[in-house]
């Protein structure tokens, strides 16, 4: 099969090229080394079927970044039957510049003069007969989006690749040709393929080539030496580069005629001037981020709800007087009549009214209604009532749940529940000194009425179907072992649907940054924020993928490749899980709720707040951090093309989120389902290979290493000094690898073992699970803020660590990773954990930061000082 | 006149007359076409005063004022 390779410049129409060439054959992959795309796919409509190779896009052929390495080794290398070029025409000079340097292989080559139907749109002519003429290969108008042209482009390919073409250079009439031609007539000497090319870049100096051919190099530098030119020296580089674009201008740009020209603005410069606009630039920037996030992941689109666009007007009745009552007169826990004569109270949540809800009611022996409740102390217990005011669960301040109440009377009373844990009565179980109190307030966990976003929709839709598999697996395997059936169902199914419950949001998230990028205007961004980034070493560009790691650290890192330079990818991953995703948001909300509603401290929104800020605080400090020793380097050059703006392709962007969804569920289902698995099995059974319910996860083989590995914990608040409980922080934190949700759905699950009777509320966010670990291990509140801390900033879930490894440029560069997570989350847990319980620590901290970071500068001083004696 | 390109207000037009630097800023600047000869025009200045936006060679490219200062324009007047 003949193999021909796509080149050009980034922004010309490349992909859409060969979207359009390949079809559903297209596959990706990665160039062996790197993580840069490889994408190959068949055009079947020439004589015999074509592999078609799209290289990265390039600008030129220089050794300077990791993509023109790529396109150049490909094509000397693998020798392709023919070198698509593609040239967008509105662009002619830069385009050129890269075909100049593509003619100097030996290679059959063919021009695809892109974007045809713009250039023509403008009014303006390309002879293509003359350029075709001057370059000495064909050349074809196509338009790749219009899909004009292409096969007529397939075709005169397909005859270039017949017949083999010597390399050809347009140094040929500069100073330089004498020098390159003894260059290329000592290179053939040896027996060097593509000696043109091969001399030309000799002659620049560029690296890959010295390396390459060190034992010709002091020939060609005798030959260098009879060489000067007066404004240049000896800079190859330059007069390369500069003959290269003398010679485009002299006799390529002329085959452009333009209109008339007349100074107008386009479409794209006025979208340009508003977007990167002095004043309004950033602003408008925030504007469309929040958009982004708001579309995928808020439960009150554009906050309608809040807004009251749901509410309607509520009237009760008094039970007293039957008079007319209306909103804005309800007492929060009042009870009232509804316009059918039942009794309704006013629910509130904070100082907010939410809804009129039937008063949870019971019946005691003698048949009399309580609708009050409280515990043997005469405390009153808060209830959660169904939609017909059934009594179902009962719980107290605390969050503890209760079996047993008593009514206003003072009976004992508990709770006949039928086997599908419905109410059916209230028993009966003693008299005791009787208590009175007047019936108090009740209160009721209700949700404002709201329209959901996109995302949260698509989010609720696959857990209802996932949901219903399980339950139908459970059905099916209702009469298999225990050990079986909750392999299957908790251990496989409930591993994998944990994982591939976000794809909705991530796919989502990925569209969502593919329309800007396609669109131009990620560009646009690094422009906008480049001045900042800059002092941490980073350029505008590592922006988007770090602030994506709120929505969801998976398209953030892989959204990384857009960076040019490897070891900012490198730093920018590593920082990216800092960022807490919103799967790590039910462990900020149930431990800050946990700490406000035992301890009495704090405002659990601005905790929440403060773990959020901690998080960028912390990523921010690594990068300096690494910038500054590891990952150290100058600041990436910012040199960049500004493409115009123009809209998505549909094609293109389904084409792309078909492909990450088909890696992330190739991830769900081997690495990811794996790992899941081990966790399933580890907290599922004794170390004598027994099975064991969720109820007895206290007994596990993860239960047992928990224990031994609880005193490691101890610097970071949750380690030996909790006593018998304190594994049960580790092994949150070991089943918050699969999913960070699980972290607080483990406390529930473990509560329920140590302590008889309890059963999380879903309703209350896993804080009375919270609530429950706090009584049983006695843990502090620096240590579970360090424990907040730990798990924002410790290895992320399977998912994001498979998609690091899949980004990270090798192996060691992925372990040493890892070991920054846990170090990065020991370290800082550590500290606030010291900080936290005794003040003055904070001294030493500050001291020993303040020693480092005098190290590292001077380390970095005198480095550089060496590196300038070397030079 | 002799300037370098960092210090052109917006609107400024010049001509490029020799481009400075380390060896991969100057290769990068040259790929993108700011070579001796090339007709330069500055559009405007981020949102916080650096990195540059300009016309060179038809299309837009931005690059930072460091980077800039590598270039040395020749202007009128």
């Amino acid at each position: 099969m003949k193999r021909f390779a796509l080149a050009g410049n980034p922004n010309c129409g490349k992909t859409t090229l060969f979207n359009n060439l390949t079809g559903s054959t297209a596959h990706v992959g990665n160039w062996p080394g790197v993580t840069v795309d490889k994408k190959t796919g068949t055009y079947k409509k020439c004589a015999e079927p074509v592999e078609i190779v799209d290289l990265p896009g390039i600008y030129s052929l220089s050794p300077y970044t990791p993509e023109e390495v790529i396109a150049r080794n490909y094509v000397l290398d693998e020798k392709p039957d023919c070198i698509i070029n593609i040239v967008d025409a509105t662009n002619l000079e830069r385009n050129l510049y890269l075909t100049t340097q593509v003619l100097e292989i030996d290679v059959p080559v063919v021009i695809a003069l892109n974007m045809m139907d713009e250039v023509e749109k403008l009014g303006n002519k390309i002879d293509e007969k003359l350029l075709e003429e001057r370059l000495g290969v064909p050349v074809i108008k196509i338009s790749a989006l219009k899909e004009t042209g292409l096969d007529e482009l397939m075709k005169r390919a397909y005859s270039a690749s017949q017949k083999p073409r010597v390399g050809a250079t347009v140094l040929e009439s500069s100073a330089l040709s004498h020098l390159i031609g003894d260059v290329k007539i000592a290179l053939k000497g040896q027996g060097v393929q593509n000696p043109l090319f091969h001399a030309i870049k000799l002659v620049e100096n560029d690296s890959i080539e010295t390396e390459m051919h060190k034992e010709t190099l002091p020939m060609i530098e005798e030959f260098k030496a009879t060489f000067e030119d007066d404004v240049f020296g000896d800079d190859f580089e330059a007069l390369v580069a500069d003959a290269r674009y003398k010679y485009i201008s002299k006799y390529f740009a002329p085959v452009l005629t333009k209109k008339q020209e007349k100074f107008s603005m386009t479409k794209s410069d006025k979208i340009d001037r508003v977007l990167t606009h002095k004043v309004w630039g950033i602003p408008i920037f925030l504007v469309i981020l929040f958009l982004v996030f708001h579309l995928t992941f808020s439960e009150d689109l554009l906050y309608l709800g809040a807004a009251g666009v749901f509410d309607k007007e509520v009237v009760a009745y008094s039970t007293v007087t039957g008079e007319e009552i209306s909103e804005e007169d309800f007492a929060s826990g009042a009870v009232y009549l509804d316009e059918d004569g039942n009794e309704v109270e006013a629910v509130f949540y904070g100082d907010e009214f939410v809804e009129l809800a039937p008063v949870p009611y019971a019946y005691d022996k003698e048949g009399n209604k309580i609708t009050a409740f409280y515990d043997a102390e005469g405390n009153e217990l808060t209830v959660l009532a169904d939609d017909e005011g059934e009594l179902l669960d009962l719980y107290d301040a605390e969050g503890n749940k209760y079996e047993t109440f008593y009514n206003a009377d003072g009976y004992e009373c508990t709770l006949a529940l039928n086997e599908e844990g419905e109410f059916e009565d209230v028993e009966f179980v003693s008299e005791i000194d009787a208590f009175c109190s007047e019936i108090t307030v009740n209160t009721f966990f209700g949700y404002e009425e709201s329209v959901y976003s996109p995302g949260v929709i698509l989010f609720n839709a696959l857990d209802t179907f996932t949901g219903l598999l399980s339950a139908c697996m459970s059905e099916a395997m209702a009469s298999a072992p225990a050990w079986a059936s909750g392999l299957v169902v908790d251990g496989i199914l409930g591993g994998l649907f944990s994982v591939l419950s976000f794809l909705p949001q991530i796919l989502l998230l990925f569209l969502f940054f593919s329309i800007l990028e396609d669109s131009g205007y990620m560009a646009r961004v690094a422009f906008i924020l480049d001045r900042i980034f800059r002092r941490f070493g980073l350029s505008g560009r590592a922006f988007m993928p770090m602030i994506m790691g709120f929505g969801c650290s998976i398209p953030a890192m892989a959204n990384t490749r857009t960076l040019a330079d490897e070891k900012e990818r490198t730093a920018t991953i590593r920082v990216i899980p800092f960022f807490s995703c919103s799967a790590k948001l039910p462990i900020l909300t149930a431990i800050a709720g946990g700490i406000v509603q035992f301890f009495g401290v704090g405002n659990a929104d601005l905790n929440t707040y403060a773990m959020y800020l901690l998080g960028i605080v912390v990523a921010i400090a690594a990068v300096i951090l690494m910038r500054s020793t590891t990952m150290k380097g100058e600041v990436p050059p910012f040199i960049m093309e500004l493409p115009t703006y123009h809209l998505p392709q549909f094609k293109a962007l389904m084409i792309h989120l078909f492909d990450k969804a088909k890696h992330f569920i190739k991830k769900a289902f081997t690495i990811i389902l794996a790992s899941t698995i081990v966790i399933w099995f580890i907290s599922h059974f004794s170390w004598n290979w027994q099975y064991l319910e969720d109820s007895e996860m206290n007994l596990s083989i993860l239960a047992g290493l928990g224990g031994l590995l609880q005193p490691i914990f101890t610097p970071l608040g949750f380690g030996s000094q909790l006593g018998e409980y304190g594994w049960i922080f580790v092994v949150a934190a070991v089943t918050g690898l699969i999913a960070k949700e699980n972290v607080i759905a483990t406390f529930g699950t473990l509560a329920a073992c140590i302590s008889a009777g309890f059963a999380a509320n879903e309703a209350l966010g896993g804080v009375d699970s919270v609530v429950q670990m706090i009584n049983a291990t006695g843990i502090t509140i620096p240590a579970l803020i360090a424990f907040i801390a730990f798990n924002m900033t410790t290895i992320p879930c399977f998912a994001a660590v498979a998609t690091a490894k899949a980004e990270l440029p090798n192996a060691k560069s992925f372990k040493m990773t890892l070991l920054f997570w846990v170090a990065t989350s020991y370290i800082v847990s550590t500290v606030i954990y010291l900080i936290g319980s005794w003040w003055w620590t904070a001294f030493i901290v500050a001291a020993v930061v303040a020693a480092a970071i005098a190290f590292i500068v001077l380390y970095n001083k005198k480095d550089a000082k060496n590196k300038l004696k070397v030079a | 006149m002799e300037r370098t390109l960092d210090s052109f207000e917006i609107g400024d037009v010049g001509v490029v007359k020799r481009v400075t630097g380390e060896g991969k800023i100057k290769r990068r600047l040259f790929d993108m076409g700011i070579t001796p000869g090339a007709e330069i025009k500055m559009r405007k200045r981020a949102p916080l005063g650096d990195p540059i936006e300009v016309t060179v060679r038809g299309y837009e490219l931005t690059l930072r004022k460091a980077e800039a200062a590598c270039v040395t324009m020749e202007v009128e007047g």
